[in-house]
């Protein structure tokens, strides 16, 4: 067992759990904070990406006890309190998923990917930040899988996002 | 109109069936069976039931109680026979998840007695028989006309085998269950299920108990495509457990477990015959499918059924022969019969339209019936043949050169080609009821919503029968306590609770305070027509010269599926089922092992659907269908029609693109370049 503190979604949580507790476990098992979803629990369906210090990563492979002191934001925080995120709004208006299981991954990958910039593998021009085309975003997206095949929807809500 | 439940979906709010609390809850984790057939010789559990946190551990060497075992894939722990590779032989419950997870991974002892396994389909197996039926009800076989006699008399004839592999449905969400025993021993179950109703009367069953003394919650489901449609051992698996501990259990499966335990598409092996004469007019169809079940329980997919609805041919014959191999049961997964066999069935027409020299919409025009072919009843709306025109349109067919492997841009071979969809349109007996609450229309109905926008629809049924803005209609669904209602499958989950609400509505319209609905006598009166949605898949694909990698820039999909009730609700339906589609075509495949009889690749690494980069231009259009034979809404469903098709209309591209002609699915870069 050990004890970790994380700031998540803006608190502070303090929590005794196993060592062997992934942040995904820990999110959804001990903080109640089941917005954030188990697909795979192997970091191939991308439906646990939550925000690290900002950055978005799949919580399923990110051990709770290495992560100790660090920040999370989850779909659960992506918005301004009542108000949701405009991603948030985008997937709404747009009908960019279906069952919702793989949204929150959805939603905080995209938030992830849009404050990142540089080239991507589609990129030609490697110099400098591309601009955020349609096919930018399909490869930026392509970690987080959609069974139900919402993808012509969330990538058209995440491009009307960045416009 | 946007999702009624949005707004919890993108915020996280929306639980489903594994994440309801509950106090003292315990979790259970299932040990599955490392041989494909044999019989369980040992089972040691002291190590498991003396490391710290475990609660108990279940198996057949002290088989729990059932009040039923006719399903040999619920009946869990009731025998020491192993059926097939991965099959769930015990469960710890441990206090956490990762005790559960460690014991039974490291302390359950099992010893096994192995036998020889066979797990390879094959048409020539000494076990193939004719089931009596095929899914769910239809007949074997059947045969008009003589056969022999129209392939002899025709001019032109196509004589080809068409394979597809197994297939996984892989939901987003593994299939999760929680239950709880109340002091008065009732039991409530969260479930994530395709039907509340069902599913209570399957546990109700299964574990000896009155269905009143059953609920199942399942509000939100993280998709199904049929494998949620049937109940699965999580739920009989955490009844049990919750019973054994006196606490709450929890279970989720693993991916790695889904593939075992929750169903799958049984592979096939369709052989097509076609004949026409000189003038593209079929003389003869015959579609005779080879197909798997398990040892222990009978599932036969109906593939050749959609031959029976397509074409007109004075000749025909479908038939179905099963083999019983040591493999887990297959299952229903999103279009069963028409997914895989209008693969068979509209390459063999692109087949034909090359060797006749005639353009295959106008082949499939040609060939157009007046009636449904087998059974001679009048189709209640058939718009193939608008489908396909408008597709051609908007596709650009017009300046089509049908000359295969000629068009090169750099590296890539470029071709369009095109397939024919269609999918029943049935509908079930349901019950509703309407009331006015606080001001408020609020329907009940124990229908399910996996992602299809069933909630959203019923309040947009509601709010039209009612005339009331949709803001104060509220739908409540997914509830076994609620008006007993039929499941989500079959694309009819609209049209049997779309007909409910709108006589529950009509009801309460007529009382003031009340409605109440059950379309039994509705649904059973309803004969006398051949229902069926219809539509056109046109794919462009490019094929790299050198490393035989498929990309599919632009899909488009024209249907006839009756009143389509939500435009952006219907698109995504049909959108999400082409892009399923082209996983069928291109990626999906599960590898099984002969040696050990295990699924390889099971997991999402390494069993590919589609993803978001592989996905370009899809789009999806209809064309408005009055058809009053189908339900008060007008509709037909649209669940399931956007992937049959799809993997045919791909296929034929593939080979206008490079003037191979692939039969074996999926279309992999091997496969083109060997």
């Amino acid at each position: 067992m050990a004890e970790i503190t994380l700031q998540v979604n803006g608190a502070q949580r303090s929590v005794s759990a196993d060592t062997r507790t992934s942040l995904l476990d820990l999110l959804r098992e001990h903080l109640d904070l089941t917005g954030t979803k188990k697909g795979c629990d192997h970091g191939q369906c991308g439906a646990c990406t939550v925000l690290i210090d900002g950055r978005r990563a799949n919580s399923c492979l990110a051990l709770a006890v290495a992560w100790d002191g660090a920040e999370i934001t989850t779909v659960e925080g992506l918005g301004d309190g009542a108000e949701p995120h405009p991603l948030q709004t985008a997937f709404m208006d747009f009908d960019a998923f279906q069952c919702g299981y793989c949204t929150p991954g959805q939603l905080c990958s995209a938030a992830g990917m849009l404050a990142e910039g540089g080239p991507s593998a589609v990129t030609a021009d490697l110099t400098g930040d591309p601009p955020l085309t349609a096919e930018e975003i399909r490869e930026r997206m392509n970690g987080n899988l959609c069974r139900c095949g919402a993808y012509v929807n969330i990538v058209a809500a995440i491009e009307d996002v960045s416009r | 109109m946007n999702r009624v439940e949005g707004r919890d979906k993108v915020t996280g709010r929306a639980r489903y069936a594994y994440e309801y609390p509950a106090e003292d809850v315990a979790y259970a984790y299932a040990v599955q069976s490392p041989i494909a057939h044999g019989r369980i010789r040992s089972i040691d559990a002291s190590e498991a039931l003396a490391t710290p946190g475990v609660l108990a551990v279940l198996s057949s060497a002290d088989p729990p109680a059932l009040g039923s075992r006719d399903d040999a894939e619920l009946a869990l722990f009731q025998t020491h026979e192993v059926a097939y590779h991965g099959q769930i032989v015990a469960a710890v419950v441990a206090t956490t998840s990762e005790t559960a997870r460690e014991a039974a991974q490291y302390a359950v002892r099992i010893e096994y007695d192995a036998e020889p396994h066979h797990v390879r389909l094959r048409t020539d197996h000494c076990g193939l028989y004719r089931p009596d039926k095929v899914n769910p009800a239809f007949p074997t076989d059947t045969e008009q006309g003589d056969v022999a006699a129209g392939l002899a008399r025709a001019a032109v004839t196509i004589d080809a085998t068409y394979t597809t592999p197994t297939e996984h449905n892989n939901p987003m969400e593994p299939h999760a269950s929680m239950a709880v025993w109340e002091e008065n021993g009732d039991l409530t179950l969260f479930d994530s299920i395709q039907g509340a109703s069902d599913d209570r009367d399957t546990i109700a069953s299964v574990l000896g108990l009155p269905p009143e003394r059953v609920r199942v919650i399942s509000p939100h489901v993280g998709g199904g495509f049929g494998s949620k449609g049937t109940t699965r051992p999580n739920a009989i698996l955490a009844a049990l457990a919750a019973r054994a501990v006196g606490r709450p259990v929890k279970i989720a499966l693993t991916r790695q477990q889904m593939f075992d335990v929750t169903g799958y598409r049984t592979p096939t092996i369709q052989r097509v015959r076609l004949g026409a004469d000189a003038a593209g007019r079929l003389t003869a169809i015959t579609h005779d499918v080879v197909e798997q079940s398990s040892t222990i329980k009978e599932f036969a997919e109906q593939t050749a059924t959609p031959t029976r609805v397509m074409y007109a041919a004075p000749a025909r014959r479908t038939t179905h022969r099963l083999v019983r191999l040591h493999v887990p049961t297959p299952a229903w997964m999103r279009a069963p019969g028409e997914a895989p066999g209008m693969w068979a069935l509209e390459s063999a027409m692109d087949e034909l339209a090359i060797a006749a020299g005639i353009d295959p919409i106008e082949l499939r025009v040609l060939n157009e019936p007046a009636v449904e072919p087998e059974s001679g009843l009048p189709f209640s709306s058939r718009n193939l043949v608008a489908c396909l025109r408008e597709g051609a349109r908007r596709f650009g067919w017009a300046n089509r050169d049908p000359e295969p492997g000629i068009r090169l841009e750099g590296r890539w071979l470029t071709g369009t080609g095109v397939a024919a969809s269609t999918y029943p349109a049935r509908r079930r007996p349901s019950r509703a009821s309407a009331a006015v609450e606080d001001g408020d229309f609020v329907i009940r109905i124990a229908a399910a919503d996996i992602g299809t926008g069933a909630r959203t629809v019923l309040t947009g049924i509601a709010a039209q029968t009612l005339g009331s803005p949709a803001e104060r209609v509220r739908v409540e669904i997914g509830d076994s306590a609620l008006p007993r209602a039929s499941l989500a499958g079959g694309s009819m989950g609209t049209a049997s609770w779309g007909s409910a609400v709108v006589r529950a509505c009509e009801a309460l319209l007529k009382n003031g305070a009340e409605g109440t609905a059950d379309t039994t006598e509705d649904v059973e009166s309803d004969s006398g027509f051949a229902r069926h949605a219809f539509g056109a898949q046109f794919a462009e694909v490019r094929v790299d010269i050198d490393t035989g990698e498929v990309r599919v820039p632009r899909l488009l999909g024209v249907f006839a599926a009756g009143r389509v009730l939500d435009e952006k609700l219907g698109r995504s339906q049909f959108i999400g089922g082409m892009t399923m589609g082209l996983g069928m075509a291109l990626m999906e495949e599960t590898v099984v092992d002969e040696r050990s009889g295990a699924f390889l690749n099971h997991d999402l690494a390494q069993y590919h659907i589609a993803t978001c980069a592989d996905v370009r231009d899809i789009e999806a259009v209809w064309i408005e269908e009055e058809d009053p034979h189908l339900n008060p809404m007008g509709a037909k469903g649209i669940g399931e029609i956007g992937i049959v098709g799809t993997a045919a209309a791909i296929a034929n591209a593939v080979y206008h693109a490079t003037g191979r002609r692939i039969r074996d699915l999926p279309i992999t870069p091997p496969k083109l370049l060997g």
